[in-house]
C-alpha cells in the first residue's frame, strides 16, 4: 500500500521535474498577486499588517487552483488514466498519492515563499512563523479538496473556471482558519485553535477527499 | 473463462449493440470486427469494467467481474486506443513507472530487453516526445514481452506499425495463446497470428 | 386487502411518473395558494407592528421561509442525488436536477430580502453577519451544483457527477456554517448579530408558518413541472414519450 503511494508519488515529481516551469509560473502568480495589494491600496504600515493574512492565503488559494486542472488532465488525455483505474490496488490510494505530490510542488513551495512575501507587509516575526505553518498545515486540505473538483471537471467544456466556481466555496473554512491563524497572532491573541482547527480540516480533507475523487474519476473514464 | 451474456451498450441516445455474448477459453483469442462507431471500443471498456454494460453481464471464471474487482484487475492487461506513455520521460524510465504503478516487477535489464525486441535499441533514453507515433505505440507494446496476466485486451493494436513490427506483436499475441493466456483485440487489418493451438473466434459488430 | 397495496417502485420509473406528477402539480399549485393567502393575511393584517422595528420587519414572512427553504431543498437534492447514485434510480437523479435552480432561487430570494430588511434596520444593505454570509456560500454550492451540471453533456455522467458534488457540499455545509460562526464571532465589532431575534407575537409565528408551508407546496409544485419537462427530454426517443407528445397535439 505504501509502496504504491511512493511509486505514484516518485512518478509524479519525476514528471513535475521535466517541466518545472509550471511551478516557477504559478509561485510567480503568487509574488504578483501579493505584490497587487499594496499597489491597490496604499503602503500604510498598519493598513497592511491588518490585510496581510487575508490576502496572502487568498492569493495562496488561487496559486493552488492554477495548478489544479492538469492534477489528472495529463493522465487522461494520454490513457494513463485507464490504467491507473485498472490497477489492481484501490483507485483512492493512488488518489492520495497524486495529492501529495500536488501538494508537494505546489503548496510546499508556496508555504515557504510566504514569510518573504510577509515582509513586504511589516509582519512581524511571530507572525511570520505562524504564517508559514499555517500554510504548512492547511494547503494539504486544499490539494485534496482540489482533487475532487479536479475529477468532477474531467474533460469538461470550460473546465477551469468550473473548477474554481466548484471548488473555491468548499475552501472557506479552511481560509478563514488559516488565515484566522496569523490573524490572531497580529492582534495577540494565540494562534493555537486556529492552528489545531487547521490540522483537523487537512487530515479529513486527505485523508477522505480520494475516496470521492475516485469515485469522480470512474464516471470520467465511462 | 471469459464469458460475455446479453451486452448492451448505448452512447448518448444510439443503442450501438444488443445481445452480445461470447464465450472465450484459455488459449483462444477473440478478433472484433466492425465497422467505425459499431462499438468495438466500448466493448473492450465494458470488458475491462471500465464502463458498466447497460445490459447483461460479464464474467471471469464463473464470478462477475463487478464482484471480483480487483482479484480481476489483477489478470487482465489492457493497452487502449492511447498509448498511456508520458512524453517527458524516455521509453525506459515509461515502461519502469507504468510496472511499478501495476506493482509488477520488473527490473531495468527486462525492461530494456523488451525495448530492444520492439526495435527500439539505441532510443531508449530519448525523451518520447521524440519518437514517431508508431515508435510511441512499439513502446506501449513493449510491456506485452514480459506480460504473464492471463487476459488481454488489446485495442487497435497494430495501428501505426510497421509490417515487421505487426508481425513481431502477432507472434508476442501467439506466445501468449500458446501459454494458455486468453486475448481479446479489434482490428482493421487481417494478421496471420500462428501458433500451434491456435483458436481464433471472429464477432461481428454492427 | 392486498390488492390495495401500492406498488412504489412502479412510480420510480421516468414513464409511470410522468402522469402521477402531472395529476398532483394541481393540487400543490392550491395548497401553496391557499397557505399563502392566509398567510399573507396573518402577516399583513393580522400580525401588529412590531415596537422597534415598524412595518419594514414584514419581510420576515418571506425572507424567514426562503432561507428554510434554501437550506431544506439542498439537503433533499443531495438525498435524492445520492439515492440515485447509489442505487442507479434515473428518476431519483432527475429531482435532484429539478430542484436545484428553486433552491437556488430561495437562497438568492432569501440574500435579496435580507438586504431590504437590513436596509431600513441597520442603514446599510449588507452585513457580514453569519447566517447572510452562510446563505451567500450555500448560493455558490447551488451554482457550482447547476453549472457542473450543465457544463456536461452526457446526462447519465452529470447526473453522477453532481451527485458526488452534491454530498460533498452536503458534508461541507456544517463545517462551512461552523467557521463561519467562528470568524463571525472573531470579528465582533463589524458585524450586527441577527441571532438576538425579538420576541415574536404568536400571530407572526402562525403567519411565517404559513407561509414556509406555501413556500414548500410551490417548491415541490415546481420540482415536479420540472421533473415532467426533464423526463420528457431525456427519453424524447422512447414510443411512450412519442405517442405522449402526438396526443397532445
Amino acid at each position: 500500500m505504501l509502496k504504491l503511494i511512493v511509486a505514484v508519488v516518485a512518478r509524479d515529481l519525476h514528471l513535475a521535474m521535466r517541466r518545472r516551469a509550471d511551478i516557477v509560473s504559478a509561485l510567480f502568480f503568487f509574488i504578483i498577486v501579493v505584490s497587487l495589494f499594496p499597489l491597490g491600496v496604499g503602503p500604510e504600515p498598519a493598513l497592511l499588517r491588518q490585510l496581510a493574512p487575508g490576502v496572502l492565503w487568498v492569493a495562496a488559494l488561487l496559486a493552488t487552483m492554477l495548478s489544479l486542472p492538469r492534477l489528472f488532465a495529463d493522465d487522461y488525455r494520454d490513457g494513463t488514466l485507464e490504467q491507473l483505474a485498472l490497477a489492481p490496488q484501490p483507485l483512492g490510494l493512488i488518489v492520495l498519492g497524486k495529492v501529495i505530490a500536488h501538494w508537494l510542488v505546489s503548496g510546499l513551495p508556496l508555504a515557504l515563499l510566504a514569510p518573504v512575501l510577509g515582509l513586504q507587509f511589516d509582519l512581524s516575526r511571530d507572525a511570520l512563523w505562524v504564517l508559514t505553518g499555517s500554510l504548512l498545515l492547511g494547503t494539504p486540505a486544499l490539494s485534496g479538496i482540489g482533487a475532487i473538483g479536479a475529477a468532477l471537471t474531467l474533460g469538461v467544456r470550460g473546465g477551469g473556471v468550473l473548477l474554481s466556481l466548484l471548488v473555491l466555496p468548499l475552501y472557506i473554512p479552511v481560509l478563514i482558519f488559516g488565515a484566522g491563524a496569523v490573524d490572531a497572532t497580529v492582534t495577540g491573541l494565540g494562534a493555537q485553535a486556529h492552528l489545531s482547527l487547521l490540522a483537523a480540516l487537512t487530515l479529513c480533507g486527505v485523508f477522505f477527499a480520494p475516496w470521492p475523487t475516485a469515485a469522480a474519476l470512474r464516471i470520467a473514464l465511462e | 473463462m471469459l464469458e460475455a451474456t446479453g451486452l448492451e451498450c448505448v452512447r448518448g441516445e444510439r443503442r450501438l449493440f444488443a445481445g452480445v455474448g461470447f464465450r472465450l477459453h484459455a488459449g483462444e483469442l477473440l478478433s472484433l470486427q466492425g465497422s467505425n462507431g459499431s462499438g468495438k471500443t466500448s466493448l473492450l471498456r465494458m470488458l475491462c469494467g471500465l464502463s458498466p454494460a447497460a445490459a447483461g453481464e460479464i464474467r471471469w471464471r464463473g464470478e462477475t467481474i463487478a464482484k471480483l474487482g480487483e482479484d480481476y484487475r489483477r489478470e487482465l492487461c489492457y493497452l487502449g486506443h492511447h498509448n498511456a506513455i508520458k512524453d517527458e520521460l524516455s521509453p525506459l524510465e515509461n515502461l519502469l513507472a507504468s510496472a511499478r504503478l501495476a506493482d509488477e516487477a520488473l527490473d531495468e535489464g527486462c525492461a530494456l530487453d523488451a525495448l530492444e525486441r520492439l526495435g527500439l535499441a539505441g532510443r531508449e533514453d530519448l525523451a518520447c516526445r521524440y519518437l514517431s507515433q508508431g515508435q510511441k505505440r512499439r513502446v506501449a507494446l513493449s510491456r506485452l514481452c514480459h506480460e504473464r496476466r492471463a487476459l488481454w485486451v488489446l485495442d487497435e493494436p497494430y495501428v501505426a506499425l510497421d509490417a515487421a513490427a505487426i508481425e513481431l506483436v502477432a507472434g508476442l499475441i501467439g506466445a501468449h495463446l500458446q501459454r494458455g493466456g486468453l486475448a481479446v483485440l479489434t482490428t482493421h487489418q487481417p494478421v496471420e497470428i500462428s501458433t500451434a493451438a491456435a483458436c481464433v473466434r471472429e464477432l461481428r459488430l454492427g | 386487502m392486498s390488492n390495495r397495496v401500492i406498488n412504489w417502485f412502479k412510480f420510480a420509473s421516468p414513464q409511470a411518473f410522468y402522469p402521477l406528477a402531472g395529476k398532483m402539480i394541481p393540487w400543490f399549485w392550491a395548497l401553496a395558494a391557499v397557505f399563502g393567502l392566509a398567510g399573507l393575511y396573518l402577516g399583513f393584517l393580522v400580525a401588529p407592528t412590531d415596537a422597534q422595528q415598524g412595518e419594514g420587519y414584514r419581510i420576515i414572512f418571506l425572507h424567514v421561509p426562503a432561507s428554510w427553504l434554501s437550506m431544506f431543498i439542498y439537503l433533499v437534492m443531495a438525498f435524492w442525488a445520492g439515492l440515485g447514485l447509489a442505487f442507479n434510480f434515473r428518476l431519483s437523479a432527475m429531482m435532484a436536477t429539478a430542484l436545484a435552480p428553486t433552491g437556488a432561487l430561495f437562497a438568492f430570494l432569501s440574500l435579496w430580502t435580507g438586504a431590504l430588511w437590513g436596509k431600513p434596520m441597520w442603514g446599510t444593505w449588507w452585513v457580514w453577519d453569519a447566517r447572510l454570509t452562510s446563505e451567500l456560500i450555500l448560493l455558490f454550492l447551488y451554482v457550482g451544483f447547476i453549472a457542473l451540471q450543465s457544463a456536461i453533456d452526457d446526462a447519465r455522467r452529470a447526473d453522477r457527477a453532481g451527485a458526488i458534488l452534491a454530498l460533498v457540499g452536503v458534508v461541507n455545509v456544517p463545517i462551512i456554517y461552523f467557521s463561519v460562526k467562528w470568524w463571525n464571532t472573531l470579528h465582533q465589532g463589524s458585524s450586527v448579530s441577527l441571532t438576538k431575534s425579538p420576541s415574536m407575537a404568536t400571530t407572526m409565528l402562525w403567519g411565517m408558518l404559513l407561509c414556509a408551508l406555501a413556500c414548500w407546496m410551490y417548491a415541490i409544485a415546481v420540482a415536479l413541472m420540472r421533473v415532467r419537462t426533464i423526463i420528457l427530454e431525456r427519453e424524447r426517443h422512447t414510443d411512450w414519450v412519442r405517442a405522449e407528445l402526438i396526443g397532445k397535439e
